[in-house]
């Protein structure tokens, strides 16, 4: 009788884990759905090659946005990537244990947690308040800023993954403990490296709030990266979302799609191509 | 001769390379304290000219200079509320089902398809949220809910889409990975001679779960959660398209409202006086205060759970 009771009970419960599982991915496709469907009606050569239309009018493309958001994350990956891997370096090469190296990974997991709007408004004070110009420079620092404790956990973890024995197969033999770091244990890491790099690529490329205050937006090519706001794929879907006009709105879901794609595929690539061993 | 000189060029590039590394981690650390500064010290004409009151007033008027941040303080809390309810139950089943449940192959193909929900731009969620999510929502479900439970106060009012329920609805589903893949980390770091003790005794896979799996790792669960509100208090985008800002504090849900990250992400830029500007950084403050001491102590508690209790010596 008991018995019964509880089987009943176990049946419930991991029926219930399965049920809401499900639950959590039907908004996953749903969405990808809706983003396809709409997005692809309205992508064309056009897209891809021209400037946004005057407000309202039909036709148009994204060219600037597209070639905008691929330079701020050009700006952000040669910024953060870096910085991210010599953090990294140091975590575990040089200073596992330390109160400083506890401290710089529990402020690298705190800073991942800060709402990146508060980013774009310390950027936007440092660099754009002070050169009297919103530029994709600004913008590119921001996205690094977000980028940098992503590519340090990243890129910590797959270090930790290399065996100490190549390490002390390296100092056996007489090598600094400079060439070991950048001979030995980056190579052996460096698909995950490369991994983790591009997932933190991934992850910024669809960030919209710290670029409102930084990069801005712009209907047209831009000339300066110092000097000239500059358009990107999600402050546009943003702008064009939020408009009165069809025509913008139709432009707005074929943004989503092409953004979606660049992140998918920066995604795929980071997890198939490059996989590591250990994964 | 050369074999010193060579070992001196090493040596040297060993202590470049050490100090290198090190500036750029002490780097990230004044980094943290500099944006907590810039935010405080950007803030201080706010501060200084409405004290406490800015907290507690409701006005939010920039063509009088007035500025009070309840109502967005409001929003942002009740939004991420709401998503908290929907998204840690459903979050942690998901995390149960792939640890505990899943074979292999169903877990691998799962947990991609949650990584992709956090992969998905908020602008795009909050695009699906203004032509997908608010129609529905205005059309089918919050009639019938109003039409139902209508007797409580959160479920009454014309639906307009627009509003908190939406708004903690587009959260609930973005802070959905965040809260399952760390509690998925925590839940890993149980020993399997747990389950394996549980399971000995007899306990049925419910019972293992419940008396080994979630015992053992429930403050770690805990922490996924508040870093879960974390991200739903900071979420800007999808909230600023779907919530309908409007600054009002109303006890039904199917009220616009306006939240604290909206407000600065739509009129930051548009701050023409340094007063109007300091408010906004101000709000920003608060927000950054709030999800400051959320992670800390949110990370501690995961920290504790899954590096083991002291020290965390084990790599």
């Amino acid at each position: 009788m008991i018995n019964t009771r509880r089987n009943f009970v176990n049946k419930l419960m991991l029926g219930l884990f399965s049920v809401a599982t499900f639950v959590a991915l039907v908004p996953l496709f749903a969405l990808l759905g809706y983003v396809i469907k709409n997005g692809i009606t309205s992508l064309n050569l056009d897209f891809f090659t021209k400037l946004p239309a005057v407000m309202g009018m039909s036709g148009g493309g994204m060219a600037n946005a597209i070639a905008g958001t691929l330079i701020l994350i050009a700006i952000a990956s040669i910024i953060g990537i870096p910085i991210g891997i010599l953090v990294a370096i140091y975590l575990t090469e040089y200073d596992r244990y330390s109160w400083l190296s506890t401290t710089v990974r529990f402020t690298t997991d705190v800073l991942t947690g800060i709402p990146s709007i508060i980013i774009g408004i310390v950027v936007s004070m440092a660099i754009v308040a002070k050169t009297k110009h919103f530029s994709a420079f600004a913008g590119g620092v921001s996205l690094a800023v977000i980028m940098i404790p992503l590519v340090i956990r990243s890129t910590e973890e797959m270090l930790k993954l290399v065996p100490h024995a190549i390490r002390e197969a390296g100092y056996a033999l007489g090598i600094s403990q400079r060439r070991i770091i950048l001979n030995i244990v980056l190579p052996t890491a460096a698909k995950g490296i490369i991994t983790g790099a591009m997932l933190a690529v991934a992850r910024v490329s669809g960030e919209t709030a710290p670029l409102l205050f930084t990069a801005l937006g712009n209907q047209y090519w831009t000339h300066s990266l110092f000097k000239d706001p500059i358009a990107s794929l999600p402050v546009q879907i943003y702008t064009y979302a939020t408009s009165p006009y069809d025509e913008w709105h139709r432009q707005a879901w074929a943004g989503s799609l092409v953004l979606i794609a660049i992140i998918l595929c920066l995604n795929l690539i980071a997890r198939f191509a490059f996989r590591s061993r250990s994964n | 001769m050369s074999t010193d000189n060579n070992r001196l060029y090493e040596s040297m590039g060993d202590k470049v390379l050490r100090y290198v590394t090190l500036l750029m981690a002490i780097l990230v650390v004044i980094l943290m304290i500099w944006i907590g500064w810039q935010m405080f010290s950007s803030s201080q004409e706010s501060i200084q000219h409405f004290g406490w009151a800015f907290i507690t007033s409701r006005v939010w008027d920039p063509v009088h200079h007035i500025f009070g941040a309840l109502p967005f303080i409001y929003g942002t809390i009740v939004t991420s509320v709401v998503a908290l309810i929907i998204a840690a139950p459903i979050g942690i089943s998901v995390a149960i089902f792939l640890n505990e449940m899943a074979p292999s192959t169903i877990r691998k193909v799962v947990a991609f398809l949650v990584e992709l929900l956090a992969a998905i731009p908020s602008v795009v969620y909050g695009l699906w949220g203004i032509f997908v999510l608010a129609p529905v929502l205005r059309q089918s479900v919050e009639p019938w809910l109003t039409k139902w439970f209508g007797f409580i106060p959160w479920f009454k009012g014309a639906p307009v889409g627009f509003d908190m329920f939406g708004g903690g609805i587009i959260l609930a589903i973005m802070i959905l990975p965040t809260i399952t893949s760390i509690s998925r980390e925590v839940m890993a770091a149980v020993p399997t001679a747990h389950r394996e003790a549980a399971l000995a005794l007899g306990a049925t896979k419910w019972e293992m779960i419940r008396l080994s799996v979630l015992s053992y790792s429930k403050s770690g669960i805990l922490g996924s959660i508040m870093l879960g509100l974390g991200r739903a208090l900071g979420e800007t985008m999808a909230v600023t398209m779907v919530i309908g800002n409007m600054p009002k504090i109303s006890s039904s849900l199917f009220s616009s409202a306006y939240s604290m990250a909206a407000v600065i992400a739509n009129e930051f830029t548009e701050a023409t006086y340094s007063l109007y500007l300091s408010s906004c950084i101000e709000i920003g403050l608060i927000l950054f205060g709030i999800t400051l001491l959320l992670n800390i102590f949110a990370r501690l508690l995961v920290w504790s759970v899954a590096r083991g209790p002291k020290g965390g010596h084990l790599v």
